[in-house]
């Protein structure tokens, strides 16, 4: 379970508050107008932004104070997830070990998360002579590899086309329910919501509200919300 | 309070400061305490300075004048080897002063090509020594610096104007009226004040060229305080007005808008549309002709004499060579290691390396000589020293080649790195260096060239066993063994730029690999 528990987050004259739960092993999207603070949000649960005020709880843990790579957490950005001039196998392999020899073991699990993603044998690429979707399938399998609980996902899709957006949602929500792991996932596009999200966190005028059921709110959006999706 | 991991530690940047801040400073520290009380300045130190600056603001003047009309003939024509003429006006960078100079005198010496030609007319052979010959050697490397500088100058000028100046039917004269000579008014200064501040510090030409009461830079007068008569106390003096002149105009400097030295994209191409004309054409033409023959000129001489004299060296020639690779490799060694924390470190480590422009390898020499000579004898520290200051003097290039590259890797990989728990050595391995792999590569080649060139404090320092390989051509000239000098020029040559040309490429494949 991630508590947020009195979050302020400052950033010059901007404030997010935020003052909620989210239950464990549940998809969550973040839905609010661009420039409202859903990456924020984000930054500030991973640990790359520093609250004025509050606690980040994981499972009863406060992890506020933690480096990013030493939370409970995953995450993919909207941009650069991959060293481009590391093969895919590097890339992953970074998540295991970042010196010495790779032993059998691992080299099986990163072909492993490789499998789970459908990108069987593909280690000796580089990021820049795969495509824009297998680009993003390394991403998670690197997420696969990571073995957090919580999976944070910064509109990692966004620059693909809507079929292979779909797509890779689906594999996320499948792989994080077959692990049981919580997903926070900042979206602009309801329909992706409604596709795997069943709660939804509001971030509007500075504060963050929910989890509401998705649906409801989707058939029925509170005022803000209302006209940020239009009509 | 969240830890900000940094995925570049930050201790190193914090040591490389320390050490650069106590290398520099104790030797002007020990040459403060050194010439206190030692009287006041002589005639011939007066002297000195009057020379320095005099023979400083020509060949400042004269490099960014004969520049212009370089530069605009290269902004205007597409020719066949234009890119590589410009690639060779960064040439003189790397190239050692030595060799040049050996290269100017078989050119324009008293029995060089010029005067051979001017006697078949019946004219007198020219003379080279003197103020003269100092200005000569200053524009031969500062031109193309300058032609450089001012050719970024013109390619700034938005092809938009061009066009709309051609559309209105402008005359070249009114062109140069309202587009160029605006700008030449906001580049010149800047170049020529660059210019001025590193011929400041002029050593090796005056040492060749100058010499006598009438043409001694402060420089060389601290170097003949310390070889003609080991005065130490007149040569702190000295060095302490070499670091108020070098200093003042370094600061000056600083404060004026100063154009980037070197960078790329100097080959962007503009389409221009000025009205074809003769005139112009034949300028341009004179310009560039002139200027290949005098960069390349002395070099090829020193080719041609060189080559049939290299098997043919003596020993003394070949252990100076092994003397001054290790100096040079060395000194890129400790650069580097100084040049990447200092680059992390951002504008705070950029300043600290940027303060050896203001302090020249004599001064440094001096200072380093009064802190070893109680407890060390200094002559059999020759080497060291002179791969340490070299290093020092790197520096200021070597962070400015890293630092943008070093931001631009940070920002773009800053917050995949810290998501991975990337940091330290492991930064280093797997994003540091792969990614920064190309700048090392030509900071390490730049230095590494530098130093294999320089012709500085080792002269102070140096006895018969220690001598580099510049310092070992210096001698064979002075003994006029030119036979040998001009074997062991083309060695030197082909060791500066054999070094920066394997570096600098290493860099490269292994990031493009």
């Amino acid at each position: 379970m991630l508590q947020l528990d009195r979050l302020r987050i400052v950033q010059g004259d901007f404030t997010l508050t935020a003052d909620l739960q989210v239950p464990g092993g549940v998809c969550v999207a973040v839905m609010g107008a661009s420039g409202d603070g859903k990456s924020t949000l984000l930054a500030a649960i991973a640990g790359f932004l520093e609250p004025a005020t509050g606690r980040v709880v994981w499972d009863g843990e406060d992890i506020t104070g933690r480096a990013p790579a030493k939370r409970p957490i995953a995450m993919l950005f909207q941009d650069q997830n991959l060293f481009p001039h590391l093969t895919v196998q590097q890339n992953l392999m970074l998540v295991l070990r970042q010196r010495g020899r790779a032993t059998e073991a691992e080299r099986a699990r990163v072909a492993e998360a490789l499998a789970h993603v459908g990108l069987t044998g593909l280690e000796a690429r580089k990021p820049g002579a795969l495509s824009g979707g297998q680009q993003s399938r390394v991403a998670v399998a690197r997420v696969l590899l990571q073995d957090k609980p919580l999976w944070l996902l910064d509109e990692p899709f966004a620059a693909l086309g809507p079929a292979l957006k779909q797509e890779m949602l689906d594999l996320v929500a499948r792989e994080a329910a077959d692990r049981g792991a919580t997903v926070l996932m900042v979206s602009h596009d309801p329909a992706d919501a409604a596709r795997i999200a069943p709660l939804c966190l509001l971030v509007a005028e500075g504060a963050v509200t929910g989890p509401e059921d998705t649906r409801s709110v989707l058939a029925d959006p509170p005022p803000a919300l209302r006209r940020y999706l239009g009509g | 309070m969240a830890p900000r991991a940094e995925p570049v530690t930050r201790w190193p940047g914090g040591l490389a400061v320390a050490l650069v801040l106590t290398l520099l400073l104790g030797p002007v520290l020990a040459v403060l305490l050194r010439a206190e009380g030692t009287g006041a300045l002589g005639p011939g130190d007066w002297a000195a300075i009057r020379f320095t600056l005099v023979q400083a603001i020509l060949s400042a003047g004269l490099s960014v004048l004969l520049a212009i009309p370089v530069a605009r003939a290269l902004t205007r024509r597409r020719f066949p080897g234009r890119a590589l003429l410009i690639t060779l006006l960064g040439a003189p960078f790397i190239l050692p002063v030595i060799v040049a100079i050996l290269g100017l005198l078989a050119v324009f010496g008293r029995s060089g090509v010029l005067s051979t030609v001017l006697g078949w007319v019946g004219l007198p052979p020219v003379q080279i020594y003197g103020l003269h010959g100092v200005v000569l050697a200053h524009v031969f490397f500062n031109l193309p610096l300058a032609t450089r500088l001012i050719l970024q100058g013109w390619q700034a000028i938005p092809a938009e104007r061009l066009r709309l100046a051609a559309s209105l039917g402008f005359a070249p004269g009114t062109t140069f009226r309202v587009l160029e000579w605006p700008m030449l008014r906001a580049v010149v200064p800047g170049a020529a004040l660059v210019i001025f501040v590193i011929c400041l510090s002029s050593f090796a030409v005056a040492l060749t060229l100058g010499g006598g009461p009438r043409a001694t830079t402060v420089e060389l007068a601290i170097y003949q305080a310390f070889r003609f008569d080991f005065d130490l106390g007149k040569a702190a003096r000295l060095a302490l007005v070499q670091l108020a002149l070098a200093g003042g105009a370094a600061l000056i400097a600083l404060r004026v808008a100063v154009p980037a030295a070197f960078g790329a994209g100097l080959d962007r191409r503009i389409d221009r549309f000025d009205p074809p004309s003769r005139r112009l054409w034949a300028q341009d033409v004179v310009s560039l002709i002139a200027v290949s023959l005098f960069l390349l000129g002395p070099l090829a001489v020193i080719v041609i004499e060189g080559v049939g004299q290299l098997p043919a060296l003596p020993d003394s020639v070949w252990r100076a060579a092994g003397h001054s690779i290790r100096v040079a490799l060395g000194s890129t060694a400790l650069c580097l290691a100084l040049a990447v924390p200092l680059a992390a470190l951002g504008v705070w480590g950029g300043g600290v390396a940027t303060l050896s422009i203001a302090l020249s390898p004599l001064v440094l020499g001096t200072g380093a000589f009064l802190i070893l000579q109680p407890v060390a004898n200094p002559v059999a520290l020759a080497l060291p020293v002179t791969a340490v200051v070299n290093a020092l003097m790197g520096l200021p290039f070597a962070v400015r080649a890293l630092q943008p590259e070093l931001a631009a890797v940070r920002a773009d990989y800053g917050r995949l790195s810290r998501a991975l728990g990337l940091q330290g050595v492991a930064w280093w391995r797997w994003v540091g260096v792969p990614r920064l792999a190309r700048p090392l590569g030509f900071a390490a080649g730049l230095v590494a060239a530098l130093s294999m060139g320089d012709l500085g404090v080792i002269a102070l320092f140096a006895d018969p066993d220690r001598a580099t390989l510049p310092l070992q051509m210096y001698r064979l000239m002075g003994s006029y063994q030119q036979g040998a000098a001009a074997g062991a020029a083309l060695l030197l040559l082909a060791l500066s730029l054999g070094l920066f040309w394997i570096f600098d490429q290493g860099g490269r494949r292994y990031a493009a690999a």
